[in-house]
């Protein structure tokens, strides 16, 4: 049984309210820094631990917090970016909903670390009953004295506010969150400059995720060294993954990150194996935008590894033969399931996402999204594969923000690893519509090339 | 203390130049000029926060600056990237930035009309130039095109979205030249489209400038709408006194009638600077001064040869000596039929660059 230090008390009744919430020794983080450290000494507790971002792209937090630009008489900002809407990634919500309280009091200590006296939840416009469950938790904050003027007799001022989206996947981007919170139309800005210089309103921000955010009171109650000890390598800590797809028991899972894949998707503690007694297919580990994985290269890497939960084992062999951890979002497909029709979705999504700014994803998204639509039907050409492996190509790398690059990688990764899929479908038109290509042999075991 | 002041050297397909701190990779390339300038379509020097958006201008940083000569993963849009000392550049030296402009006119083609042959852009179109630069001679792309309504936005301006590229140069004009915005960008994706929001009509002075900073024909001048070809009109430049603008235009003359009246434009296709301020027309000069006795002619807009409107305009022209003989190293052309036996059109009596118009059958044939 994995140690757990963010969704310990989740069982407990009233978690959600403040009096639970304290009485499980909640705020402590907020008495320790705001008490007894200075703001300086909690950005190094969080370099020590290691904490790398949750939110997809793994950056190192204080790594983070330490680029941001301290400017005199220019106030500071902390965004914690709740716009969780990466297809299969849903720990962020979870966290809000049941334990609120949590975020809010990462958020303090974090506003502290920072010099941030106003601090924003943009929240997923979605996510329609957690900003009022987010509100309550600010309230029952303040009430106490854990918000507003003087905390706990500091000095420190801080207010958090709650900020709904209007229901865009981009906004999740940190400048286009930026330009959204800011009321404007939710374009991806040009950098640099980086937020950490100029971001909300032109002023140094820091934008984190949910998760991160909440890491941090763990950090601070044990020390970073303790959390840092979690884990495997630059891995470390815990880290909260929801799993769903055909899995028997789908759900929000905190893990520390020394298991392996193998264990999280069959042991009865987390995933419980494959549901209907299918077998494995497919699995994208870390929500849509990353590379899909077939089940052979999913278990152990190419090297013949056992494959971990960590960033760096999920990434092992590039996107030749690795993945990525990305926001967590781990769907799981079995031998029922189409790569195509799945491929196709995901374009269609990025399509209907992309914020229409520059135009090789403008373009380009919505060009895959036709091509895999006629492939699906059976109505596609041999030359359409290569058609789509080159359009993906050109998008990627050549967008101002990364959801060019989210829309390109589900692609090249399904024809990498399931091309022999997509030519089925080209050359059995009239089958592929009946019945899916099932199993293959991607689940055979790999070559292991010495 | 006097501060020194910086130069930075950068150095773009092997060719160095001082620039100073802050300029762009774009502008220190236009400052070198010729071939290895990248192409911008949604850039534009005098509107603020324009350009990143269309990728055109993308180059590969070789060498970040001379203090950190790491080279940068991805490919930059040199419009928004600042030059660093001692930066090295690729424009045209690298494959990739070849590929990935290839790439980018082929992405901003495929839900392009391609109706330039009814187009009034045609001739001064950024597009048309980009991909007879950049582009290959066939699609890819075997689907319906995305399609939108005409719209009318106001008296002047007729927006044609289908053609729109969505450069956002428009509404930057809207908000940074026009006192209210009445118009920006709806939806998202590639069925974003420029709109004023419920066809709200755009009625202000300045408003007719983003008929110029339109790269492509989907904002048009109404009054000018199918009059003419571009390349059959005679661009002059003339001047009148104006309490709202410059008033420095160029007119688009076929005869003695004006047909349409645009602000000047450097080499560059951007409006022309007079001491420092963009020289942005009002609607009074472009839309209702349409007589040359409004104007005071200055002469002929200097156009670049390579441009096809240079065809309508003949003086300076040179013409060339050799004879097709010597071109073609003694051997005397193929010909289906000679033309001289059946048409004046190459009576070689004629000099064209003494007439200053376009040519007419009148030229040729003057007492019928």
């Amino acid at each position: 049984m994995g140690r757990k230090l963010l969704l310990d008390n989740i069982g407990v009744e009233g978690i959600r309210y403040y009096d639970a919430y304290r009485k499980h020794g909640g705020y402590r983080s907020v008495e320790k820094a705001l008490k007894t450290m200075t703001p300086e000494q909690v950005t190094d507790e969080v370099k020590k631990s290691g904490l790398r971002g949750r939110g997809g792209a793994g950056f190192p937090t204080g790594m983070k917090w330490g680029f941001l630009a301290k400017p005199a008489g220019v106030p500071r900002y902390l965004v914690v970016n709740a716009d969780e809407s990466e297809p299969g990634t849903f720990k962020d919500r979870y966290l809000m909903e049941f334990i609120p309280h949590l975020l809010i009091e990462g958020i303090i200590t974090s506003s502290y670390a920072i010099g941030s006296n106003r601090s924003y939840i943009y929240i997923r416009g979605e996510f329609a009953w957690i900003d009022g469950i987010l509100e309550q938790a600010i309230t029952e904050a303040k009430n106490n004295g854990f918000l507003g003027k003087n905390i706990l007799g500091s000095g420190f001022d801080c207010e958090i506010y709650v900020q709904r989206g209007a229901g865009a996947y981009i906004c999740g981007e940190e400048t286009a969150l930026l330009e959204s919170l800011e009321g404007k139309r939710g374009n991806p800005r040009i950098k640099p400059p980086f937020p950490a210089v100029k971001g909300l309103w032109d002023c140094p921000t820091v934008v984190n995720n949910v998760e991160t955010i909440a890491a941090v009171v763990p950090i601070v109650n044990d020390g970073g060294d303790a959390y840092a000890k979690i884990g495997i390598g630059k891995s470390t800590g815990t880290k909260l993954i929801s799993a769903c797809g055909n899995i028997n028991k789908p759900g929000v899972y905190e893990l520390e990150m020394n298991i392996s894949v193998e264990e999280f998707i069959y042991s009865d503690e987390y995933c419980g194996g494959i549901a209907n007694k299918k077998r494995l297919k497919a699995c994208i580990p870390g929500g849509s935008s990353v590379p899909i994985l077939p089940a052979n290269l999913l278990l152990t890497t190419a090297k013949g590894e056992k494959r971990m939960m960590t960033y760096e084992s999920l990434a092992d062999g590039g996107f030749a033969t690795g993945s990525m951890m990305g926001s967590g979002g781990f769907i799981v497909m079995d031998e029922d399931q189409c790569v195509v029709k799945h491929t196709y979705t995901l374009a269609r999504f990025y399509r209907h996402e992309s914020c229409g700014q520059c135009s090789p994803c403008r373009e380009g998204t919505g060009w895959m999204e036709k091509i895999l639509l006629n492939i699906d039907n059976g109505k596609g050409k041999m030359s359409d594969i290569d058609l789509l492996w080159d359009i993906q190509r050109k998008i990627e790398g050549n967008t101002i923000c990364p959801l060019g690059d989210a829309a390109a990688w589900p692609v090249a990764a399904a024809i990498r690893h399931f091309r022999d899929e997509f030519e089925w479908h080209v050359l059995n038109p009239e089958e592929c519509l009946k019945k899916n290509y099932g199993l293959a042999n991607y689940a055979k075991p790999l070559e292991i090339v010495a | 203390m006097a501060e020194e002041k910086k130069i930075f050297k950068i150095t773009i397909d092997n060719i160095t130049i001082d620039v100073e701190p802050g300029t762009t990779v774009l502008q220190a390339a236009r400052k070198i000029g010729g071939d290895v300038t990248p192409p911008a379509m949604c850039y534009y020097t005098h509107l603020k926060g324009s350009g990143g958006k269309c990728r055109t201008c993308l180059v590969e940083v070789a060498a970040g600056s001379a203090a950190d000569p790491r080279p940068m993963p991805k490919l930059v849009a040199s419009c928004r990237t600042n030059v660093m000392d001692g930066m090295v550049i690729k424009s045209l030296t690298s494959e990739k930035v070849l590929d990935a402009r290839n790439a980018v006119v082929e992405f901003l083609l495929i839900n392009h009309p391609l109706d330039c042959p009814i187009c009034d852009q045609a001739g001064e179109c950024d597009l048309q130039d980009l991909s007879y630069e950049h582009g290959t001679e066939a699609t890819r792309y075997e689907f319906k095109r995305r399609t939108f309504d005409k719209e009318d936005i106001g008296p002047y301006i007729q927006l044609h979205m289908t053609r729109c590229i969505l450069c956002y140069r428009c509404t930057y004009v809207a908000d940074q030249l026009t006192d209210t915005r009445v118009h920006g960008v709806l939806d998202r994706g590639d069925h974003s489209e420029i709109s004023t929001y419920i066809s709200k009509a755009i009625d202000n002075d300045f408003s007719g400038n983003m008929i110029d900073v339109c790269p492509v024909g989907a904002l048009t001048d109404r009054t000018f709408r199918f009059k003419n070809r571009v390349w059959f009109t005679k661009p002059m430049d003339a001047h009148r006194n104006c309490d709202k603008c410059c008033g420095k235009v160029t007119l688009w003359l076929r005869g003695d009638d004006v047909l349409r009246v645009t602000a000047r434009k450097d080499q560059w296709g951007e409006v022309q600077t007079y001491d420092g301020k963009p020289g942005w027309i009002c609607n009074a000069c472009r839309f209702h001064k349409k007589h040359k006795y409004d104007w005071e002619v200055e002469g002929l807009t200097n156009i670049t040869r390579h441009s096809v409107i240079s065809q309508g305009k003949y003086p300076g022209l040179k013409m060339p000596k050799e004879t097709i003989a010597e071109v073609m190293g003694g051997k005397s052309p193929n010909l289906l039929m000679d033309i001289h036996e059946i048409s004046g059109v190459n009576d070689p009596d004629i000099d064209l660059s003494k007439i200053e118009g376009p040519a007419t059958s009148n030229t040729f044939n003057p007492d019928p």
